[in-house]
């Protein structure tokens, strides 16, 4: 169930949230439940075509020659679409905002480059005329060397992917051929750190799987505009898309959508509109291109695969002072929105942690595979899950609990992060503090005391030295076998017996609230903190509540 | 060659000239016009066409039109009865059982196949009626929460 918090910053926040809190119902509901929710294909239209497209069977292969006389005189074939009639058959999606090369093809001419690539579009009067006819279209290959592996794709002699980019990597501002990330110097602080730890991880292509699959209908308007009925989950850049393959205005099209029968990042590819409206074009009739099941898993893109090799450098006490990372994002054989992914990637490699020397490379790779794109947190999932479980082996190597390890190197207010930005509004520790809380998960005192406002480098003269902090001297230390077991730790294990808690590195520690406090606690070390009972009031001169919270405009706390 | 074909749509006699192989998905949605009904995978694994036959729950993308000539099918566009909803319309509204929506009515068709024969079911027994039904959204918990409390009242199966 539902519970909202507002003990934690109550004292930075208005209480005037009119939807927060508060049982909502989706303003499509009624349609859902009553099957009248207009998806795109529920839409009729008389004397409808359907466009079903021949693809590669082949992962790398030269096409030699087309055939498709018999499948043009078969039955209710209305039409056939080749590459030479696609006005503009080369694009890539972030062209509309000036990113990267134009290197996919709408219909392959030449070469196919993965198991499933579209070569020919049959239009027919029923899905059943086009695929029987789709039966009689003769292409003859050269069958080329393939590479699926993302290192192997960047050895010397591996085969050449994608022509726009021969070297198997995308291109950043027109010459990088990765992403870097540097802080510090990692070098040295791996030659101080007290416990290195290296590993692999690895993440294979994830299929969205939508209940509806990728579809479109084109429908010819008056003045030679298209109404396109569309399950994309971008409307706008599918719209301009579609108008650059087209070689159209986009104020010659006119897109309807906005009810999608699931997407998760997998309908903004616009895969079907660019030929359902060429091909409404070529016949002056409305058409739809409708993915079948088959089609949708094997060529609507996944999420991309990564391959990530992660070293953590690691003081006894628990601070990660080093970070090395090698990344390699399978992009498949076009880029898609997999370079974007790639500066995702980079910008997550930190975690939510401040660790003072960090290294990275990230490589967008170009192999014989579906092409990736968006999907959920795409380029952040898989170096998140890589990066979590090696903090928890780091946490059994210096046998912490795992949580408060993390709580340990958490960014707080002030801290200079690795793309050197400054943490501001940090609320992660207090988050952490709930979330045991709720799990019964026993922290040590000076844990749960622990907060997001105190302790950062601002406090501390702006500086990020963790290096130089005091070791945490009388920290219980766990077994790492107990470390790994965590759940079966007693909470009364957790305090230690008499000896003062000292916390990590030059964080002060807040005062601990009156009913807890140990008699040996040195009354000098108290720092003012949030008592659990909300302050009456906001401070003087507060401004409006969404205001001060905004991390956009960093008003919050300072 | 097409063959008529008579049938009971949520209680009302319609016909429809279908061709020999023709799904009682595509003749549902494309000849008698219920788009109540969704495609999702056309091969009989998604349910998301669940639709009832004589109060059985079939997925209608790989039953044969031709064989359901006499029968009664029931669909979500007849599960409303004028501006009333049907109980378990009304829980998957209250309890955001549905996001996207199109896995919805054939959802609400296995809840209602369970529901017609047993008032009274399980957790276990919502389960496996909807096993059958792939929801990408909203994690099955919300769609189970709402078939029982279309059974037993708000939240009274918790008791």
């Amino acid at each position: 169930m539902l519970e909202f918090r507002k003990d934690i910053f109550a004292d930075e926040r208005d209480d005037n949230l009119i939807e927060v809190g508060q049982p909502t119902a989706r303003q499509d509901i009624l349609g859902h439940v009553t099957g009248t929710s207009p998806y795109y294909d529920d839409h009729r239209f008389g004397n409808l075509l359907h466009l079903k497209i021949l693809r590669s069977p082949h992962a790398h292969a030269r096409i030699r020659s087309i055939d498709d006389s018999a499948a043009a005189r078969a039955p209710g074939v209305k039409r056939i679409i080749r590459a030479a009639d696609v006005p503009v058959n080369l694009n890539t999606l972030l062209s509309l905002i000036q990113f990267g090369k134009d290197d996919e093809p709408s219909l392959a001419s030449d070469v196919v480059r993965y198991k499933g690539e579209p070569i020919l579009g049959i239009v027919a009067t029923s899905e059943r005329a086009a695929i029987e006819a789709m039966a009689l279209v003769r292409i003859s290959y050269d069958q080329l060397p393939a590479v699926f592996d993302v290192e192997e794709a960047l050895k010397s002699g591996a085969p050449s992917v994608n022509a726009a980019y021969p070297k198997n990597t995308f291109e950043y501002y027109g010459k990088y051929d990765h992403q870097k990330l540097r802080y510090g110097d990692v070098d040295a602080a791996f030659k101080q750190a007290e416990i290195v730890i290296e590993d692999r991880y690895q993440m294979s292509p994830i299929e969205h799987a939508p209940t509806e699959t990728n579809g479109s209908i084109a429908v010819p308007d008056t003045n030679g505009r298209f109404i396109v009925y569309t399950s994309t989950q971008a409307l706008f850049f599918s719209l301009d898309t579609s108008a650059k393959i087209n070689a159209m205005q986009s104020n010659q099209l006119h897109f309807i959508g906005g009810t999608v029968g699931g997407g998760f990042g997998g309908k903004v590819d616009t895969l079907t509109e660019p030929l359902s409206i060429l091909a409404a074009r070529l016949t002056g009739a409305p058409v739809r291109y409708r993915f079948g099941r088959h089609e949708e898993m094997q060529f609507g893109s996944p999420r991309g695969a990564e391959r990530i090799y992660v070293k953590d450098g690691i003081m006894k006490d628990g601070r990660i002072v080093a970070r090395q990372v090698r990344c390699y994002f399978d992009s498949g054989a076009y880029t898609r929105l997999s370079s974007y992914a790639v500066v995702k990637c980079t910008a997550h490699i930190p975690g939510p942690y401040t660790i003072p020397n960090v290294h990275a490379d990230v490589y967008c790779v170009f192999t014989n595979r579906t092409p990736a794109t968006a999907m959920r947190g795409f380029g952040v999932t898989a170096v998140d899950f890589a990066m979590e479980c090696h903090i928890d082996k780091g946490a059994v190597a210096v046998g912490m609990d795992p949580l408060e390890f993390r709580m340990l190197n958490m960014y707080r207010d002030g801290d200079m992060k690795a793309h050197r930005r400054q943490a501001k509004n940090t609320a992660l520790i207090e988050c952490a503090q709930v979330t045991a809380e709720k799990a019964n998960w026993p922290l040590r005192d000076e844990f749960r005391r622990m907060s997001s406002r105190t302790g950062g480098s601002l406090e501390r003269g702006g500086v990020v030295d963790r290096t130089r902090a005091p070791a945490l001297a009388s920290a219980p230390k766990l077994a790492p076998t107990d470390a790994g077991a965590g759940r079966t730790r007693a909470p009364s294990v957790a305090p230690p017996p008499v000896v003062p808690q000292r916390i990590a590195y030059e964080r002060p520690m807040a005062a601990e609230p009156a009913r807890a406090a140990p008699p040996q606690q040195p009354a000098s070390r108290s720092v003012p903190t949030p008592s659990a009972a909300p302050p009456a009031s906001s401070p003087a001169g507060s401004t409006h509540g969404a205001a001060r919270f905004s991390s956009v405009f960093g008003t919050r706390r300072r | 060659m097409k063959t008529p074909i008579q049938f009971i749509l949520n209680g009302e006699e319609v016909a429809a000239f279908v061709e020999s192989g023709s799904n009682l998905l595509d003749t549902l949605r494309e000849s008698v016009g219920d788009l109540s009904v969704k495609g999702g995978c056309w091969q009989g694994t998604c349910g998301t066409c669940t639709v009832l036959i004589d109060g059985v729950p079939r997925v209608s993308c790989v039953t044969l039109a031709e064989t359901c000539a006499g029968k009664s099918i029931e669909t979500t566009a007849g599960l409303r009865r004028g501006p009333d909803l049907h109980p378990l319309q009304t829980a998957f509204m209250e309890r955001f059982a549905a996001q996207c929506g199109y896995c919805t009515p054939g959802m609400l068709m296995a809840a209602k196949a369970l529901l017609d024969r047993n008032p009274n079911p399980t957790r276990a027994d919502v389960v496996d009626a909807i096993c059958g039904n792939i929801c990408r959204c909203t994690g099955y918990e919300p769609i189970i929460e709402a078939v029982l409390d279309a059974a037993h009242g708000d939240a009274r199966h918790r008791a």
